[in-house]
This record gives structure tokens, sequence and C-alpha cells, in this order.
């Protein structure tokens, strides 16, 4: 490969969402930015080999997608609606510093906002902020390539018929809309993790995606402390990934990982985000599952689990961040507190009936079970769970568990 | 960006507009958000319908003209009115659509007016 043509990769690789930021923030028009950009591209692929890599390949690539934005709005009979931002355009291209402003945070709220149905919001980011592929993206969502096309074209289009602002909200506005930026983030993550479990190609992994776009969150909106949480809590996820299976590819829980391959680096990084974020002293729901994670993470520095700060930090995320997975966690950290009854009592609780088909509800009640010495009931919630579960890996890590256990009993 | 305000009612909202207890907060409510937009600049026009059971749908099937009582959908929120209004964008557009006093009883749905053909 050229010099040129390595050149005009690592410009789209590392600036492509800069300049999709840039382009779709003037036109209010994602899809048009991309389309204006990958003519951009190709224009550079060609010239680039004959004419040399420019001196600022970032700001080449703008005026050549400008230009190309132009030319297609002509086409469409559109220019002189944009003839005012063509013209800013133009002058931020042909000034002197050729530094433009990182639209990217404008971007994600654009993305991630409420008027975008919530099932497109991570596969619209992904694409549009880190230029990752349809098929791609569409792999990690366990959906057909041509339907996942079809998704994101729609949604660009809303939002360009619907006029949504590529803009950062307004403080008052914007306690109401970071939310739906994280859990567009977290989703991505959590999709990699999911796939972790069903043994997907590290190509479709997203974690690392997840974990750059947090990163570029936490750099362009600095101070905002749910923010550094949901960072830090990715953070401290990824730091055990080598220790999640074991050399023959078995599901390894948390109490049984090898810390020695837990990684100190990223723990010490979670904990600087966190420590950084509760000088807010505001809480939120990230912070707080940051902070469960933070505690397990003491083991990899030979400290034992503060198992009761654990339950306090559960208390408290199903208090104010109640879900389902928040009580299913209070349940598993009772246990592993020691406080049994109070487990099963926690797990009695919960609304049962909507419970009948989760897994991880019936493999907590198999360890509540299993703790108080009903190995009866224990086995037979264990059967439930393992019933309920896609994953093998986690299949075969219950059945290893209870009925075993359950023999010897 | 011109966006039309489809503001729907339930049937008591409806009813509240003719019961001598409630009509007057129920008017009051309309006032002031119609008010508020006006004073702002921003109706480009608007208007306030009669009821559902004063509506009559048309259809031609197969080349007849089928005429019906009643609206077309049969469903809990009815059309009560409409706004177009001229603001930035759907943020917004959204914040004015939030104090109808319909938001809070049923909805209302935002909808950018579609571009003349040759819009430059």
């Amino acid at each position: 490969m050229s010099a040129a043509v390595a050149a005009v990769e690592r410009a789209a690789r590392d600036a492509y969402g800069r300049l999709v930021a840039i382009l779709a923030s003037r036109f209010g028009d994602i899809a048009g930015a991309e389309d204006a950009l990958s003519d951009a591209l190709l224009a550079a692929l060609q010239r680039w080999p004959e004419q040399g890599i420019p001196a600022n390949p970032v700001g080449w690539l703008v005026t050549a997608a400008r230009n190309y934005a132009i030319d297609r709005y002509r086409r469409d009979g559109r220019a002189a609606g944009y003839a005012e931002d063509l013209r800013m355009l133009e002058q931020e291209v042909t000034g002197k510093s050729q530094e433009f402003p990182d639209e990217r945070l404008k971007l994600l709220f654009v993305c991630a906002h409420p008027a975008i149905d919530a099932g497109v919001r991570t596969p619209l980011m992904l694409q549009a902020v880190l230029g990752l592929d349809a098929a791609r993206i569409a792999r990690a969502f366990l959906v057909a390539p041509a339907t996942m096309s079809q998704r994101l074209v729609r949604a660009k289009t809303k939002i360009r018929a619907a006029g949504i602002a590529f803009a950062v909200p307004d403080p008052e506005r914007l306690a109401e809309r970071l939310p739906p930026v994280l859990e567009t983030i977290y989703s991505a993550f959590g999709l990699a993790w999911e796939d972790f479990w069903v043994g997907a190609t590290p190509a479709d992994d997203l974690s690392a995606e997840a974990i750059f776009l947090a990163r570029l969150l936490v750099d362009l909106l600095p101070g905002e402390p749910e923010t550094e949480g949901l960072l830090a809590l990715m953070l401290f996820c990824e730091a055990r990934r080598p220790a999640r299976r074991d050399a023959a590819g078995r599901f390894v829980p948390l109490a049984d990982q090898n810390v020695s391959l837990w990684s100190k680096a990223l723990i010490e990084a979670g904990d600087a985000l966190l420590i950084a974020a509760s000088r807010h002293a505001r809480f939120g729901r990230f912070q707080c599952e940051a902070a469960i994670q933070s505690a397990h993470s003491q083991r990899a520095f030979g400290r034992a689990v503060p198992t009761g700060a654990i339950v306090g930090l559960y208390n408290l995320l199903v208090d104010r961040a109640p879900s389902f997975g928040a009580s299913i966690g209070r349940v598993a950290a009772l246990l592993d507190d020691g406080q049994a009854e109070a487990a099963a009592s926690a797990l009695a609780r919960l609304p049962s009936e909507r419970l009948r088909t989760h897994q991880p509800y019936w493999a907590a009640h198999a360890a509540v079970m299993r703790a108080l010495g009903n190995h009866e009931a224990a086995r037979a919630s264990a059967e439930q769970a393992i019933g309920l579960s896609d994953d093998p890996a986690v299949r075969d890590h219950l059945i290893a568990r209870f009925h075993l256990t359950d023999t010897r009993a | 960006m011109q966006y039309m305000l489809i503001l729907n009612e339930t049937a008591a909202d409806f009813a509240d507009r003719s019961d001598p207890a409630r009509a007057d907060d129920y008017w009051a409510g309309w006032n002031a958000f119609i008010g508020a937009m006006s004073a702002a600049g921003i109706v480009v026009n608007g208007d306030g319908l009669l009821p559902p059971e004063t509506a009559t749908t048309v259809r031609i099937r197969d080349g007849e003209q089928i005429v019906e009582d009643g609206p077309f959908a049969d469903s809990k929120e009815q059309l009560a009115g409409y706004f177009v209004i001229e603001v930035d964008d759907l943020d917004a557009a959204l914040a004015w659509a939030a104090q109808a006093p319909s938001a809070v009883t049923a909805s209302v749905e935002i909808r950018p007016v579609m571009p003349p053909p040759n819009a430059a």
C-alpha cells in the first residue's frame, strides 16, 4: 500500500466522525454529510498518490466534501437553502487556521435524540460517529444487513425532515438529554458483553467502540459525573475480559476469576474517573454501578471484597434507579455478604409473574435456596435457569455448579 | 421551519368544553396557551375544531362514494385542533407542544410542514 493510500485511510479513520459532524451540523443532514465525505475520500484515493499528500489532509477533505455537497444540493435544487451554511464553511476552509471546531458532541446528541426510535440510536451513533458499516452493525444487532441499512436511512431522513437541531442542549435541558446519550453508548457496550457469551468474533465486538464514544463524551463535555461513571463502569468490565473464560472457553463467574489476569491499569483508570465524578456529590446510576464494580475489583490488589459496602451500593441503586437487574444484583450481593435470609425475602418481594421467563431470576433463586440448605428447590430452580439460557457456556456453568454439588449433598 | 401541532383530545376533554363546572378552566388553559404562542409571534395559522360527533367521513370505493357519520379513526384520542407555527427546530416545536393543555390529557403530534416543491 502506498503512503498516499495509507494517509487517506488514516485521515478517514481518525477524522471520520469529526468530518461527518462538521458537515452534518452545517446541513442538518447526516446522510448528505456521509455521501459528500465518501465522494471526498474517493477523490483523495485518486489524487493523493499523484499530487502528493496535502499538508492539511483534514482541511483538504472538508473542502472537497463541501464542493461535493454543493454539487449534490444543486442537483436536488436545494443549494439556495444552504447558501449561508456553505458560505460559512467556505470561510472556515479558506481561513488561516484550518482548524475546525469539534462538532461530534452535537452529533452524539442528535443520534440519541428522543425523537429517534430508541432501537436505532446506538446503530446510528456507531455509523455516524465511528463510520462503522451497516453490515457490521447488523451482525452485532442480529438483524439482516438490508434491514439495518433501511433503519439507518429512515432515521437519517427523519433527522433532516423533522428539523432536529445539531446543537448541544441548553443547560436546563441537558439533564434530560444526556441520559439517552449515555444509554445509547452503554447499549453498544452491553451488546459487546452479550456477544462475548455467545462467542462472537472479535471483529463484531463493539466494546472498544463504546469505550471510545464514552471517552469522547468525557473529553467534549467535561464535568458531568454520570459520563465519568459510565466510562469507569465500562473500564472495570473491560479489565476483567481476559479472565471471563477459561482456556477451554468455559464461562468463569466473577468469584472464581483469576485476578492476576485482570488489568490493573484499567481498574486504576476507572477508580480515577470515579473519584473525579464523586467530587460533584450527585447520585447517578452509572456512578453507582461503577462503584460496585470498583469494589469487586479490589481483589486485583490483594484486598478483600467489601461485601457489606456492595450491599449498601445496591440498596442505593434499587432505591434511586430501580430496575430488575439491580434487584437481582442486590440479591446476589446479600448472599455474598452472608445474608441468605435477607436475600430470600428480597427475592420473594419481587413480582413473580413477570419473572417466570427470566433466567437470572431462577439462577439467583437457585443460589439462595442452596445457601438456605434447600437443595431440592435449588436444583429445580437451576433447571429452570438452564432451560431459559441461550448460552451454552452459562448452561454448562449452572449444570456444574448445581447438579454436581447437589449430587454430593 | 414550519411545524403543525396536531392537537388531540379525549372524549372527556371534549365534554369539558360545555360542562358548566369545567368549561371555564378548559378555555382558560387553551387561551393561555394560544396567547403565549401569539405573543411569541410564531403562529402561522390555526383553529380549534368542533367535536368528532360533528364529523362526516367520505371515501370512494370501487367508484362509489361512501359517506359515514363520525371520524374515520375509532380511537380514544381525536383531532381537536391544530396550529402551524414557525420556529427554528424540532426542540423548539416540542417545547411549545408540551405547553398545550391536551399534552397532559391526550397528545400533541408534531409534523414538519411539507416545503413547497421548488423550495430554494
